[in-house]
C-alpha cells in the first residue's frame, strides 16, 4: 500500500457523498415508498445469504430430528392418529355448519364468504434487528405470495406479508411497532385496535373508555374490518387493564394467542374478492385438500 | 481491491454479514456482537487504501436488505463509523489491542445510537437499554477477531 500521497477524493468528500446518498434512500423508502419492486428484486439478491444463515439451524433440526427414539416416534403417532381423527369428526361438522350459514346468508341477501386459499410456508430466519419485528419465510412471488397478505399459525394470527421476493419473503409480525389490526371482543362483540408494542408478547388498545366491557381473559379475534385480515381468527388475550383515574382512557395490554418467538411452521391466506353472491358451491369431496403442502 | 487476494476481505464480510443474521435464542439474540462493524474496522485499520467509507456504506446497505429495515440507516451509521476509523487509522493502529477493543466500543455505541436515532425519527420507537448490549459482546469480542483477522491478513499476504 502507498498511504503517503492519497489519490483520489478525501474521506470527508466520500462521507459527504454517502451522507446525501442514505439521506435520499431513506426519503424515497420511507416517505414515497418508491422502493417496493426493486426492494423485492434486492430481497431476491441476497436470499442465498439467508438460505446459507439458516443452514446451522436446519442441520440442528434435522439431527435432533434423527435422534428421536422409536418409542417416542410410536407415541407421537398414536396422538397425532387420535388429533386427526378428532379434527376429522370437526371438519364434517363445520361442513354441515358453513352450508347452512351461506344458505342462511342467501336467504337474508348478504354476500357469501368466499373461500380462502391457504398456502404453507417455513420460517427461513428471524431478524435480529431490535427495532423491527420481522421474520422472513421460504415462499415469494413464485409461490403466488403477495404483498399484504395475513400470515397465520395454528393457534392465531401471526402478521402479515410486508416484502415479496422471487423465493423468499418478509412478515411484518403482529406486535411491531408499526403494526396494527381491527380486532373485536370475542365475548361481546366489543371492537378495538390491536397496536403492537414493539415488545413480542405485548399489544396495546388505545382510546379504550374505562366504562367499556373488556375483562381480563378476554379473547380478541380479529374483525375483518380493516379488509386486510378475514374475520373471525384469534389474535389475542387480554392480559391487564388498568384504570388509573387521572388518565382520560384505560391502559389495556394483550399478549398474542400465537406463539410469535417460537414461530416455525405458518399459513398465508388468500382472500377471493368475489363479492357476487353465487349460488351454493357443492363440495362433493369434503376431504378436499385447501392446504397447499409444500415440498416438506 | 481484488488484486493482492483481495477478495479474502470480500469472504470474510460475507461470513460477518451470514454472522449477523443467522438464528439464534431470543434470549441469546440481544447480545449478538456488530460481526460487520468489527471486520469492516479491522480491514480499515490494516488496508485504509483498500477500504474506504463507501465500501462500507455499501456493506451496510447489504445489511439494511437483509434486515429489512429502511434502506439507507444501517448504511448510514456504518459509514459514519468507518469514516471516523479512517480519519484516525494512523492513532488506532498505534494503541495496545485493550485499547484497541474499547475505541470499537465507542465506535459500536455511536453506530447503535446514529441507527437508534434514525429509527426514532422514522418511527416511533422508544429507547430500551438492552439496544446497547451488543456493545459489551463487540468489546470482548474484538481482541479475538483481531488477531484471527490479523492471521488470515498474513496467510494469505493481503496488500
Amino acid at each position: 500500500m502507498n498511504p503517503i500521497f492519497n489519490q483520489g477524493i478525501s474521506p470527508a468528500q466520500r462521507l459527504i457523498l454517502v451522507l446525501i446518498c442514505s439521506g435520499a434512500l431513506i426519503f424515497f423508502d420511507h416517505k414515497m415508498a418508491s422502493f417496493e419492486t426493486a426492494r423485492g428484486y434486492l430481497q431476491s439478491l441476497v436470499s442465498p445469504l439467508q438460505y446459507i444463515a439458516n443452514t446451522p439451524k436446519l442441520l440442528m433440526t434435522w439431527g435432533s430430528a434423527n435422534l428421536i427414539t422409536r418409542q417416542q416416534l410410536m407415541t407421537e403417532n398414536d396422538q397425532l392418529r387420535e388429533q386427526q381423527l378428532f379434527f376429522h369428526e370437526q371438519t364434517m361438522e363445520l361442513d354441515i355448519v358453513r352450508r347452512e350459514n351461506q344458505r342462511l346468508r342467501l336467504l337474508l341477501a348478504s354476500p357469501v364468504r368466499g373461500e380462502t386459499k391457504k398456502v404453507f410456508a417455513e420460517i427461513l430466519s428471524v431478524d435480529s434487528d431490535p427495532y423491527s419485528l420481522q421474520v422472513v419465510i421460504n415462499r415469494g412471488a413464485n409461490d403466488g405470495v403477495v404483498e399484504g397478505q395475513p400470515v397465520i399459525d395454528e393457534k392465531g394470527v401471526v402478521g402479515q406479508i410486508l416484502h415479496v421476493g422471487a423465493n423468499s419473503s418478509r412478515v411484518l409480525l403482529l406486535s411491531d411497532i408499526t403494526h396494527a389490526v381491527p380486532v373485536r371482543v370475542k365475548r361481546n362483540g366489543l371492537r378495538l385496535i390491536a397496536s403492537g408494542s414493539g415488545m413480542v408478547d405485548r399489544l396495546v388498545h388505545n382510546f379504550v373508555t374505562k366504562s367499556d366491557d373488556v375483562k381480563e381473559g378476554d379473547l380478541l379475534v380479529t374483525s375483518g374490518l380493516g379488509g386486510k385480515y378475514p374475520e373471525g381468527y384469534p389474535v389475542s388475550r387480554v392480559t391487564s387493564i388498568r384504570t388509573d383515574e387521572s388518565r382520560e382512557f384505560a391502559r389495556i395490554y394483550s399478549q398474542p394467542v400465537a406463539e410469535i418467538d417460537r414461530l416455525r411452521y405458518m399459513l398465508l391466506l388468500s382472500i377471493n374478492s368475489q363479492s357476487k353472491p353465487t349460488l351454493l358451491p357443492v363440495q362433493q369431496d369434503t376431504n378436499k385438500k385447501k392446504i397447499q403442502l409444500g415440498e416438506h | 481491491m481484488f488484486r493482492h487476494n483481495g477478495f479474502v476481505i470480500l469472504f470474510t464480510l460475507l461470513i460477518a454479514l451470514i454472522a449477523s443474521i443467522a438464528p439464534m435464542p431470543l434470549s441469546v439474540d440481544v447480545f449478538r456482537p456488530d460481526w460487520v462493524l468489527i471486520v469492516l474496522v479491522y480491514w480499515c485499520l490494516a488496508l485504509p487504501n483498500k477500504i474506504n467509507v463507501i465500501t462500507a456504506w455499501f456493506i451496510g446497505l447489504t445489511l439494511d436488505i437483509l434486515l429489512g429495515s429502511v434502506l439507507g440507516v444501517h448504511a448510514c451509521a456504518m459509514a459514519l463509523s468507518i469514516y471516523i476509523v479512517v480519519v484516525n487509522f494512523q492513532q488506532i493502529r498505534n494503541f495496545s489491542v485493550w485499547q484497541q477493543a474499547l475505541i470499537v466500543g465507542v465506535l459500536a455505541a455511536q453506530y447503535h445510537l446514529v441507527v437508534f436515532w434514525l429509527q426514532r425519527f422514522l418511527s416511533d420507537v422508544v429507547f430500551l437499554p438492552n439496544y446497547l448490549y451488543p456493545v459489551v459482546t463487540t468489546v470482548v469480542l474484538w481482541p479475538w477477531m483481531f488477531f484471527l483477522l490479523r492471521r488470515v491478513r498474513r496467510h494469505f499476504r493481503i496488500k
